[in-house]
């Protein structure tokens, strides 16, 4: 295992200052997660224009590095994309974070998807993967707009 | 006191962990096993093994006198007066559980307070908060104070005369602070209100008496006193078990079994239904014996010590608060780096084999007052030493390097 790997200058940059930690005036969509283990919490609020592009997406909340960094990178690349887009990048996402060396989506442009491989040292650390994980299972939840919370447990 | 020889009868710390020596700061969670308690469970199984308490057969018999010697031990041990007044449990969280739902059943009804304080672990807390929704029961908090400890007072400004049971825990798992339990209960006693001790890290670190005490219920968890998991033990006053109705039914715990009506059994088969967990309770007798053979006065004399250095190195490195000052502080120290979340902290720490806990530790309630998310927390054992705190304190400056500060 390597810590390098985990906490690559992106991360922590995105750790520190993360992008989109507002709240989108005028959003459509919102869902909140929460991971009970490690007591992150994330809100995400979206706003779908009327062609089902995302006009705006950002979010609130709190975590460790790992899960700041994932989210803030998250609604900077799903920005501008369409509601079916954006589900086949979280899809894409999550695929790679459990099994997948790569990423299969042809959405993303090769400087986006390097940006989100850096992620991926969570793999090694199976504890933190839900740190990861969790923005992006909330966003899906936004965007089907499921009531629930998302609960990283269960 | 030898810990390097203490430390060897841990079988732990034998191997490398990822490459490292083990760290482990810990054992507020759970502490490691000596190798006694590890070799009683095989010896058990392999050597001695049957159901007690039901079968003549000689190895019932045997096993019975084995498991009952456990409850003797553990009378002995905190001092209660009579040994039907330790019920084995599967550990603190059922012996909470049984309490409330036992004690609630009888004697709670819509309107009554049970006080908690703010320190408590959700095992302190839920098991009450059933009672709001099935008995419509108030929960009042007593509330902390700048040091992260409860005071007397405190305990006496939530008092009121609803109060009808009083539940708190002997030594938090989050600040450290010893609660003022002989104080507590002779106020509360004087209220005629009994008090359950959630002694889950009092039992560990502390000497126990519960005559002295003379709490009316204290709840145990096997595993954090070097003991197999899935043990507790409940103690009780004689007259509340005899009063309270059972908790769970089944084996073992009957007098007569009619289509028309069921008698109980006698005290303590009344509240152990079931097959219990035999092995681990046969085999926490030698934690027991571990704990007597160490000294509770060496363990807490040497996790003082622990505690002292160990306050006296982070309190000195700028980046780092830690959560609370308790006068009266067990071997915890709950703190925040600036700059790092605890779970980065606990990552990069465990790289270097240092085992330690980030979150909230099953304390909320404290850490939403705390306006904390989380903290990182390191807790001692009788194995730990002064070089533990050491790569403690090296690791965390790694984790300030890596996170640029
Ligand atoms: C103060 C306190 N109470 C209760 C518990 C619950 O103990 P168990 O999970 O062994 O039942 C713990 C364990 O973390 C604790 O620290």
């Amino acid at each position: 295992m390597d810590l390098k790997e985990l906490y690559q200058e992106i991360i922590l940059d995105h750790g520190k200052n993360p992008r989109n930690l507002r709240k989108t005036e005028n959003f459509n969509k919102d869902a909140k997660g929460h991971n009970p283990l490690c007591g992150d919490n994330v809100h995400i609020y979206l706003k779908l224009n009327e062609n089902k592009k995302v006009e705006d997406i950002s979010f609130e909340g709190h975590g460790c590095a790992i899960s700041m960094a994932s989210a803030s990178i998250m609604t900077d690349l799903v920005k501008g994309k369409e509601e079916a887009e954006v589900k086949e990048i979280v899809n894409d996402f999550l695929d790679m974070i459990k099994e997948k060396e790569e990423l299969q989506n042809k959405i993303l442009n090769e400087d986006e998807k390097t940006k989100l491989m850096c992620l991926s040292g969570v793999k090694q650390y199976p504890m933190r993967v839900k740190c990861a994980t969790l923005s992006w299972h909330t966003l899906t939840s936004a965007i089907n707009d499921f009531q629930k919370i998302v609960n990283t447990e269960s | 006191m030898d810990i390097d020889s203490i430390k060897k009868e841990f079988p732990i710390f034998d191997n490398k962990i990822q490459n490292n020596d083990l760290v482990y700061l810990d054992s507020a969670n759970s502490s490691q096993k000596p190798r006694v308690v590890i070799d009683r469970i095989y010896d058990f199984y392999s050597k001695e093994f049957s159901n007690v308490g039901r079968s003549v057969h000689y190895l019932a018999v045997a096993a019975t006198n084995l498991y009952e010697n456990t409850r003797t031990s553990v009378q002995k041990y905190i001092n209660a007066k009579d040994k039907n007044e330790i019920v084995f449990t599967k550990g603190a969280t059922e012996a909470i559980n049984l309490v409330a739902n036992t004690f609630g059943q009888k004697y709670l009804e819509e309107g009554d307070e049970v006080l908690l304080t703010e320190l408590e672990h959700h095992s302190n807390y839920v098991p009450w908060h059933f009672l709001r929704n099935s008995k419509k029961i108030k929960i009042e908090f007593a509330e902390i104070n700048e040091a992260g400890e409860v005071t007397i007072e405190a305990i006496k400004n939530k008092i009121t005369n609803k109060t009808k049971i009083i539940s708190v825990t002997h030594l938090s798992n989050v600040t450290g602070a010893i609660l003022p339990i002989k104080e507590i209960v002779e106020l509360a006693h004087s209220k005629n209100i009994p008090v359950l001790v959630d002694g889950c890290q009092g039992a560990p670190h502390l000497k126990l008496d519960m005559q002295e005490l003379d709490c009316d219920f204290y709840a145990i968890s096997g595993h954090k006193m070097y003991g197999p998991t899935g043990i507790g033990v409940l103690y009780a006053k004689k007259k509340w078990l005899d009063d309270l109705p059972p908790y769970q039914g089944g084996g073992g715990m009957i007098n007569e079994v009619k289509k028309t009506g069921i008698s109980y059994g006698e005290l303590p088969n009344k509240y152990e239904a079931g097959t219990m967990a035999t092995a681990q309770v046969i085999a926490f007798n030698e934690s027991i014996k571990f704990m007597e053979k160490v000294g509770i006065e060496n363990i807490e004399k040497h996790e003082r010590e622990l505690l002292d250095y160990g306050l006296d190195i982070l309190r000195k490195n700028n980046s780092i608060k830690i959560v609370g000052n308790p006068k009266n502080k067990g071997g915890v120290i709950s703190f925040t780096i600036e700059g790092v979340h605890p779970h980065d902290v606990a990552t990069i720490l465990d790289e270097d084999g240092v085992a330690i806990r980030a979150g909230h530790h099953c304390c909320q309630i404290l850490h939403e007052k705390l306006k904390l998310p989380a903290t990182a927390r390191a807790s001692f054992g009788i194995y730990n030493t002064k070089d533990d705190i050491d790569q403690l304190s090296q690791s965390i400056e790694n984790c300030k390097k890596i996170f640029n500060i």
